[in-house]
């Protein structure tokens, strides 16, 4: 053979995996700010229903969450603090759904094809979209906090709770994100990438998220029970409120944030190379 | 051949893939041999669905080959795909530009991600907007691009990391006669400063106009190679055009009847599968 060697001077660098995820997230966090439709969307969301289950449903829920509590005012009070943990818990499952729809635009343009000719690791160009969600989700938290703050809410929370929360918000975020990347890229149209993570803004109401479970039928409360939303908006509750937190119900929660994001993740990682339709 | 010669950037033997689905198995290329030598420009021309985005799909490392070896710019796409990746660039069919982003935006993305570095990814970002005449739109979105300025961008950006080797699929298409010409001219610029480029088109006037070597697809198979002189020697032919018609099959639609002047070498069928048979005709223009 005659041959040349081709293959002799390495034009390729060495991998910077952590300078790609902030090359990805900072492309990610660009786009978030030049199409705010989506970004705003993840907001409204949450917001339009804290004001309906507050100031409509309210006043007679209340009495259903807190015993002892009368119709009215005292009931809407009372449910505001119930369904507000919830609503933060809504609002990091919906920047999902906004990743989810992220992932298939990607894919669905060539953009992604291009990532996918280029020697860059998957882990790096999807932990971009993730990492670039959780900065918008953990955004959103705080302006739907800050309506329910408004609206009268007082949680009890203190500094070392706060963080807490803030920690745990952040691991909800990055271990739906990485489900919600996967459920993107497998999708077949970006329509369907949207509806796909709907089935996730679905389980808090089939949780502790708006009612309590012991008041469900007995077939709905067993699932309730053994769903991650149970357990997750648990401990978002418990520590808006203070504590004490039962240890038992935050490790659940714990647990299944690492089992939904190592599952995502390793999901995600393979879809990025599996041949697609042109 | 003279020994100093260069070795081949790309060497395709053997090429099989198929696509599975539910309705069963698509064979697209069913043999695929190709050689294309480093610093050269070589066309890949074929009817409709004849499989050039899939063989552009395999060589660039999206698509797995069934069967075969492939190798480009000296390594194999199976065994060593990333050592392939940092020595290739793709402007794929379907456009790979960041709508959302500005011109530039979308070029120090590609730069930042092959680690170019600030300064140098600058330099370099500024250099190919100039070079493909955007630095007027520089900071525009690429949304309000017109194709012409998407597909010139699009060719910067496979262009950010000086890549040994080049796939264009289809690059013209749907550009009018001034931009084509504009991209033909950045094509030769690219061959002369050693630039490998395979790329594919339905214009065999491009093919003419601009490649070393022009490969026939049809059937999934390389059915000529050569030269566009050799080929329309070979075909006693005036025109590419009529090289093209006499080694392609008609469109699945109207039936695979053959028109005598060139042995069948496919026969469609009702689902759009395709059976090869082999012919002498192929084995006559190497
Ligand atoms: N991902 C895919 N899955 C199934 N069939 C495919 C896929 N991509 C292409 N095909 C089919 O393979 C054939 C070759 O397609 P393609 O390589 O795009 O041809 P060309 O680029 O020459 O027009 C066509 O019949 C097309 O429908
Ligand atoms: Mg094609």
């Amino acid at each position: 053979m005659t041959t040349v060697d081709l293959a002799a001077p390495a034009t390729r660098t060495a991998p910077r995996p952590l300078a790609d995820v902030v090359t990805m997230t900072r492309r990610n966090l660009l786009r978030a700010v030049r199409y705010p439709g989506l970004t705003m969307f993840l907001v409204a969301g949450p917001l339009v229903m804290l004001l309906l289950f507050v100031y409509v449903f309210g006043g007679a829920f209340g009495a259903g969450v807190a015993p002892g509590v009368e119709p009215g005012a005292e009931g809407r009070a009372a449910y505001l603090d119930y369904i507000a943990p919830t609503l933060l818990v809504l609002t990091v499952v919906g920047a999902g759904q906004s990743v989810a729809i992220g992932a298939a635009m990607d894919a669905a343009g060539g953009i992604m094809a291009r990532f996918r000719t280029m020697a860059i690791s998957p882990g790096s160009v999807l932990s971009g979209q993730v990492v670039g969600t959780v900065l918008q989700s953990l955004a959103a938290v705080a302006l739907v906090l800050g309506a329910a703050l408004a609206m009268g809410y007082r949680p009890a929370a203190d500094a070392a709770d706060w963080l807490a929360l803030v920690g745990f918000l952040v691991l909800l975020g990055v271990a739906l994100a990485w489900a919600c990347v996967g459920m993107g890229l497998s999708a077949r149209s970006v329509e369907s990438a949207s509806n796909t993570p709907m089935i996730l803004l679905l389980l808090p109401f089939l949780g502790s998220g708006f009612v309590p479970v012991e008041t469900m039928p007995t077939a709905v409360r067993w699932f309730a029970e053994h769903q991650p939303f149970t357990p997750i908006i648990d401990t978002t509750r418990g520590l808006l409120a203070g504590g004490p937190l039962d240890a038992a119900v935050t490790a659940q929660a714990v647990a299944w944030c690492v089992v939904i994001g190592v599952a995502g993740y390793a999901w995600s990682r393979s879809l990025f190379r599996r041949e697609r339709r042109a | 051949m003279s020994p100093t010669a260069p070795g081949p950037a790309i060497e395709v033997a053997g090429l099989h893939k198929s696509y599975r689905s539910r309705a069963g198995e698509h064979p697209v290329l069913t043999g695929v041999d190709l050689t294309v030598p480093a610093g050269t420009v070589t066309a890949l021309l074929g009817p409709n669905g004849a499989g050039k985005t899939t063989a552009v799909g395999v060589l660039s490392t999206l698509l797995r080959p069934d069967a075969g070896t492939v190798r480009v710019a000296g390594h194999d796409v199976v065994r060593d795909p990333d050592a392939v990746r940092a020595r290739i660039g793709v402007t794929g069919q379907v456009s790979a530009v960041d709508d959302l982003l500005t011109g530039a935006e979308n070029l120090r993305l590609v730069a930042d991600l092959l680690h170019l570095g600030r300064a140098a990814g600058r330099r370099r970002v500024t250099d190919l907007l100039d070079r493909f005449g955007l630095a007027d739109a520089a900071g525009k979105r690429v949304a309000t691009y017109s194709g012409g300025m998407r597909r010139k961008l699009d060719l910067a950006m496979t262009l950010v990391g000086e890549p040994d080797v080049v796939f264009l699929d289809e690059p013209t298409t749907g550009l009018d006669p001034r931009s084509r010409r504009a991209l033909w001219d950045e094509v030769r610029a690219l061959v002369a400063a050693g630039t490998t480029i395979l790329l594919t088109t339905q214009y065999l006037e491009e093919a003419d106009h601009l490649a070393d070597a022009v490969a026939v697809l049809d059937g999934g198979r390389v059915v000529a190679h050569g030269t566009p002189d050799e080929l329309k020697a070979a075909h006693d032919a005036g025109s590419l055009d009529d090289v093209f018609l006499a080694l392609t099959e008609p469109p699945a639609a109207t039936d695979g009847t053959t028109d005598g002047t060139t042995s069948s070498t496919t026969s469609g069928t009702t689902d759009g599968t395709h059976e090869t048979s082999e012919t002498t005709e192929k084995e006559t223009l190497r």
